[in-house]
């Protein structure tokens, strides 16, 4: 076969790597017991050769396993040295640091093995819905108060199931079948990996994967570099601050762009909060390199080729590094917020290319009733995650998206789910007029719900939620989004973070933010206007 | 007696007519969208001439037709407003609140049927348990009325919190609106889709209501025309579930009748697998726009629940409208024969989802077609005869082929128009394979030991070189793959399916709920039926749809028949524990199972199957000449026979790489596979031994 069509044949088993990659995440998706996975995507899966290197990436929902799981594998090899290697066995951690960001995601690695050969690795992450500790909010002063904490481990030894870390597991959970259904999934996933990777390199009668990986990296690097330096050389910065929990939070960011690279330094921003909302760097450096990836290579796959341009770094004890054993669980309040940063230097090299600024972070309402000291002895015990968002900012081209989640790419909750799973109502869940900024293209309107509940009981929120202090700013002349809300049926107003207490005789009260509006809103064409007024999406 | 099926496509309306002795005449004339009864009569004269067959010797029609899924892709249905519980007035825009392509920044969703301003709340609110904790609001209804007219709506759709659960407000808002505007077609979400899920209920509601006015009146229109002309037989309506329905029933649920030409197509592949005893089949339709690929197992077509219609964006998940119908599980991917090639920003091959569609057509049509297509690279491979396309009637150019190529891909990557040509057909292959890969783990199904049964116009030209790819072992060509779709309407059930939400747990069970639930449902399904078929037997499928409590995807399992007595729960446990280890690899033990929905299936007795069939002679056939053809896997040009399949006799035989041509299709067998004619005339391709990878 002559060079050129041996270049076409490469295309093909990168197509099919992609292909194999998406199948271990749906075998995931499919099997998870978690909702935040199962209705959301909130995993990963990939491929690696020997050195560790990523070849592909499974497309998922959420951004914030993109570089870590690339990072993540590279510490397995260290500490599991390939000639240490053996057929039917997976390795294990939660470690946030190594990890993905928090003690919830378990993130597994196997070796894969030809015809008793070692050929090169997968690995598949998933969020568990438990792990003990003070459980899912911010009020944990550090990561030993947030759960199980597992180091890398062998959680399969030559396909045997280590039984010490399942009863372990199922120990210092509370929900501990759920927990034990989604490790099962996880080893699943890496199975059906294992067993495609095997069955595509014998069609393509391949001896390793050395040859495809070096292809999938150098093109992907190159497209990327090319993609980098179609953009004016220069460094940029932009500041911004969010409502943080103990003190409000600056964001600064500096933004470089060389022949060869693009880096993004957060020097000067905040350092670490006392509570459950800091950033390990592998997390900030996963949103903030998707942000610059959506505007600067949305095409081109994931893998350590494309990553690789891509420089992300923060001081050490900063809110976006903070180091052990900082509280992290819920990092993605500042994670989330990163992109803006990123998008805010990406403005100034290049006017037109980035929306204004959205809701970013999810209005995840993690709500608990009938536990603990709360408990009434008529009341049921629950406990949801209701995923929501606001709106997304005004764009260079079109307005933005009305209650939608960006960088996230999770789904929202519907109403008669929730109400079929806990004694919830939810007496109200739609737009949030006017909460759009005003501009030449408006930023996306935010939405209001109301929830209580159906029992004579009180319920909590364990609240993670930010905007509420600074609104999403418009872009280019455009006018800033709605601030969030968050109160009391009744007016009493309440912290965007932290657990509290709705009693029964009232009404959880949520308004989403509204997105930042694009340019300025005199040069809004007038059908536009008509159309928002007529839709009742602005009544002034 | 002759049973007829007319197919209506986006180009060509295809007519099937099945005679006493088994044999069929077929007529495809051109799509009349102004008045798609007129391409469907002129079809139906065409084939009853040629047959010689007179109107009043007709004993069935079955028709099916992408016009309510046009109208759905195109938004050219009715002034459509939505009534909704107040609070809830913007369930369809919130819809999943994300986004379908994670890396667009810039990308638009879906707008939703009923804009904002005709979307009516009305105070009213039911509890998941169907308890009315708001009472509904009657005198929100005659403001709405004057609404309606005001701003000329033809159709509502009501949709209210848990109707499912308890339609009592929404059938008395009905009644209200009906008594002032007694025209207005009206769709109650809880008759459409009575399932939990709002965003996908309301959106089922507002698609059916929307598609009503208009099939309404065509499907009148043709019923009216085919009495006219002497067709004194019912018109029954092809389903997207792969049932055919009668005309009320379609008229008052035309959502049900999107996507029934692929259905067809997958009623055909399930027939085939019948007569030839294949158990596990994977079907895959290629025509000239996308592919179609479904499971078949023991000769029934996989079936979903859900289905998108109207993907906006290159055919991506998520960028369409999910409605809830019992439909036939397919994928569908932006790949046929005018799928257009190119180079993406890294230099690699890319092929779709944009097509050149029938004008201009590939460059080879010669129409002033400008963009290198499948055809073309099909063509160039020596896959096409350049004079013996659809039926001789068109002769292609090879050489624009070659040119267009090697400028838009071949010469770029500093390679011969050739190898291009392979290049684009080996893309397109691969990704067909893929998403069928794809779509299979998503089924939790193997696709290793299956068989393919391909058919449409591009189908078999690609079916061989894919079954390479996936390692599957056979391949049959049916006969007539061109007109399949009109074909497997001949051979649907007259079937209906229902399906309502009853939420409970396996170790909480309510014997006397799931019982009643059955028997409403029954009831309904069975009437339905009736209306198609008031003599035949009629046998009812109980199912329902577990998982472990928490979890986010269903299992179907079945339900035991008649009255349900104690113990069914834990039947249904063990049955769900089986199933699942066998998706799963493991089940998960202690884990509660919970209960989402129940539902029945009715149908008549399936037509009997034609019975034309010979003994097969095995024989070596004869070609009728050379041609140089590319093979796939040793990727140059060598000679090789071509067969005209209207001359072989079962029990024919020949060795690949060969091709068999036949009026509107060509069959390429790779090196890989050797054929043979079977006793029903289908082409049958087997992996040779050597060849497993």
């Amino acid at each position: 076969m002559n060079e050129a069509l041996e270049r076409i044949n490469l295309q093909i088993m990168w197509n099919r790597l992609i292909a194999v990659v998406e199948e271990q995440g749906q075998t995931l998706m499919r099997a998870a017991f978690s909702p935040i996975v199962r209705e959301s995507g909130d995993i990963s899966a990939g491929i690696f050769d020997l050195q560790g290197r990523m070849m592909a990436q499974a497309v998922t929902g959420t951004p914030g396993h993109i570089n870590t799981m690339a990072a993540a594998v590279k510490h397995f090899v260290g500490i599991f040295p390939p000639e240490t290697m053996v057929e039917g066995d997976i390795y294990l951690t939660n470690d946030p640091w190594l990890g993905s960001g928090h003690l919830n995601d378990f993130v597994l690695v196997k070796p894969c093995f030809l015809d008793g050969r070692l050929i090169g690795l997968n690995s598949c992450t998933s969020h568990l819905a438990d792990i003990g500790g003070r459980s899912f909010g911010p009020d944990a002063a550090d990561v030993h108060e947030e759960g199980l904490y597992i180091p890398p481990i062998k959680l399969v030894d030559a396909g045997v199931i280590n039984d010490t870390m399942m009863k372990l597991l199922h120990a210092n959970s509370r929900v501990p079948v759920q927990n034990e259904g989604d490790l099962y999934a996880l080893i699943a996933c890496c199975e059906v990996g294992e067993e495609r990777l095997a069955g595509m390199m014998r069609e393509f009668a391949m001896e390793s994967l050395d040859g495809l990986a070096q292809h999938i990296i150098d093109t992907s690097r190159e497209a990327t570099l090319e993609r980098i330096r179609a953009w004016p050389r220069g460094t940029w910065s932009s500041e911004m601050m969010t409502d943080g929990y103990d003190f409000e939070i600056k964001i600064a960011a500096t933004m470089t762009i060389g022949d060869d690279s693009l880096e993004i330094d957060f020097a000067g921003s905040s350092g670490r909060s006392r509570y459950g909302i800091n950033c390990p760097l592998t997390y900030a450096q996963a949103y903030t390199v998707f942000a610059l990836k959506c505007i600067i290579a949305p095409d081109i796959p994931n893998n350590a080729g494309a990553l690789e341009p891509f420089i992300v770094t923060a001081p050490e004890g900063s809110i976006m590094n903070a180091l052990k054993p900082a509280p992290v669980v819920m990092r993605h309040v500042v994670g989330q917020l990163l992109p803006e940063a990123a998008f805010g230097c990406l403005h100034q090299a290049r006017e037109g290319t980035v929306p204004a600024e959205g809701t970013s972070v999810l209005w995840d309402l993690s709500l608990r009733g009938g536990f603990g000291h709360h408990h009434a002895s008529n009341q049921s015990q629950f406990a949801m995650e209701l995923v929501h968002n606001g709106g997304t900012g005004g764009r260079p081209t079109a307005d933005g998206l009305d209650a939608t989640a960006y960088p996230s790419g999770v789904m929202g909750s519907q109403v008669e789910m929730t109400e079929s799973t806990t004694p919830l109502i939810v007496w109200r869940r739609e737009l949030r007029p006017d909460s759009g900024g005003a501009g030449k293209y408006r930023g996306g309107n935010g939405q209001v719900i109301e929830i209580g509940s159906s029992e004579e009981a009180p319920f909590q929120l364990a609240a993670a939620l930010d905007r509420i202090t600074y609104p999403a700013r418009g872009r280019a002349g455009g006018q800033d989004g709605a601030r969030g809300i968050l109160r009391l049926s009744s007016g009493k107003p309440m912290n965007g973070k932290g657990e509290q207490d709705i009693p029964p005789d009232d009404r959880l009260w949520v308004e989403t933010p509204g997105g930042g509006g694009y340019g300025y809103p005199a040069e809004r064409d007038p059908a536009a206007i008509a159309a928002d007024l007529r839709s009742g999406l602005v009544t002034k | 007696m002759a049973r007829l099926a007319a197919d209506i496509g986006g180009t060509f309306t295809d007519v099937a007519l099945e005679l006493d002795d088994g044999s069929l005449a077929t007529s495809k004339v051109p799509t009349t969208p102004q008045a798609p009864e007129q391409g469907v009569m002129n079809g139906v004269r065409l084939a009853l001439e040629s047959a010689g067959v007179k109107p009043e010797e007709i004993t069935g029609v079955i028709h099916g037709t992408t016009l309510a899924t046009n109208a759905l892709i195109e938004r050219k249905g009715a002034a459509t407003a939505l009534i909704c519980t107040d609070g809830f007035r913007d369930t369809l825009r919130l819809a999943y609140e994300n986004r379908f392509d994670q890396y667009d920044v810039f990308l638009e969703k879906p707008e939703p049927l009923v804009p904002r301003h005709l979307t009516y709340p009305v105070v009213e609110r039911m509890d998941v348990r169907g308890q009315v904790l708001i009472p509904l609001d009657e005198s929100g209804a005659s403001a709405i009325v004057s609404a309606l007219r005001e701003e000329g709506v033809e159709a509502v759709a009501i949709g209210l919190l848990h109707a499912y659960a308890n339609p009592a407000h929404e059938q008395r808002l009905r009644d209200l609106l009906q008594a002032e505007m007694p025209d207005l077609q009206i769709t109650l979400s809880s008759e459409v889709c009575p399932e939990m899920r709002e965003y996908e209920r309301l959106t089922t509601a507002s698609c059916n209501a929307y598609v009503q006015p208009l099939m309404a009146r065509y499907l009148t229109a043709l019923d009216g025309e085919l009495k006219a002309f002497g067709i004194t037989s019912p018109m029954l309506m092809m389903t997207s579930g792969g049932g055919v329905c009668a005309l009320e029933t379609a008229i008052r649920y035309p959502i049900r009748l999107v996507e029934s030409g692929p259905s067809g197509g997958a009623i055909l592949a399930a027939t085939v697998a019948a007569e030839r005893g294949e158990a596990e089949v994977l079907s895959y339709d290629m025509g000239g726009t996308t592919a179609k690929i479904c499971l078949i197992d023991d000769a029934t077509p996989q079936t979903a629940r859900t289905f998108e219609i109207a993907r906006a964006a290159r055919f991506m998940k998520g960028s369409g409208l999910p409605v809830r119908i019992p439909v036939i599980e397919m994928i569908e991917i932006g790949a046929g024969g005018g799928s257009i090639a190119r180079l993406d920003t890294l230099n690699r091959i890319t092929v779709g989802p944009d097509s050149t569609g029938s004008e201009p057509g590939p460059v080879c049509y010669g129409h002033g077609g400008t963009d290198a297509a499948v055809t073309d690279a099909d063509l160039a491979l020596g896959r096409l005869d350049p004079d013996g396309f659809a039926d001789g009637r068109m002769t292609l150019d090879v050489q624009a082929s070659h040119n267009a190529i090697g400028e838009h891909v071949a010469t770029p990557l500093g390679l011969e128009p050739l190898d291009g040509a392979l290049g684009i057909s080996e893309v397109v292959d691969e990704n067909m394979a893929n998403a069928a890969r794809v779509h299979a783990v998503e089924r939790g199904k193997d696709l290793r030991h299956r068989t393919m049964i391909a058919f449409g116009g591009a189908g078999p030209l690609h079916a061989c070189r894919m079954a390479e790819k996936l390692a599957i072992p056979r391949v049959v060509i049916p006969h007539d793959p061109g007109v399949g779709s009109a074909v497997g309407f001949l051979r649907a059930p007259i079937a209906y399916e229902v399906i309502r939400s009853r939420y409970m747990t396996v170790s909480d069970f309510d014997l006397e709920a799931v019982n009643d639930v059955f028997a409403g449902l029954g009831r309904e399904a069975r009437d339905i039926v009736r209306q198609g078929a008031p003599d035949a037997e009629l046998t009812e499928k109980r199912t329902c749809f577990m998982r472990y409590l928490g979890q986010g995807h269903e299992i179907e399992v079945a339900v035991s028949d008649g009255d349900l007595q104690a113990g069914e729960n834990e039947r249904l446990a063990a049955s769900y524990n089986e199933e699942y280890a066998r998706l799963f690899r493991r089940a998960v033990p202690g884990m509660d199972i919970e209960i989402l929905g129940w539902k029945v299936v009715v149908s008549a007795q399936s037509p009997a199957l034609a019975t034309d069939q010979s003994d097969e002679n095995p024989h070596e056939a004869e070609p009728a000449g050379r041609r140089l053809l590319v093979d796939p896997a040793a990727g140059k040009s060598a000679e090789a026979a071509a067969y005209d399949r209207k001359n072989l006799r079962p029990g024919a035989s020949f060795r690949g790489p060969c091709v068999l041509f036949e009026g509107q299709t060509t069959t390429v067998v790779t090196g890989g596979y050797d054929g043979r004619i079977d006793r029903f005339g289908h082409i049958v391709l087997e992996r040779r031994q050597e060849a497993n990878p």
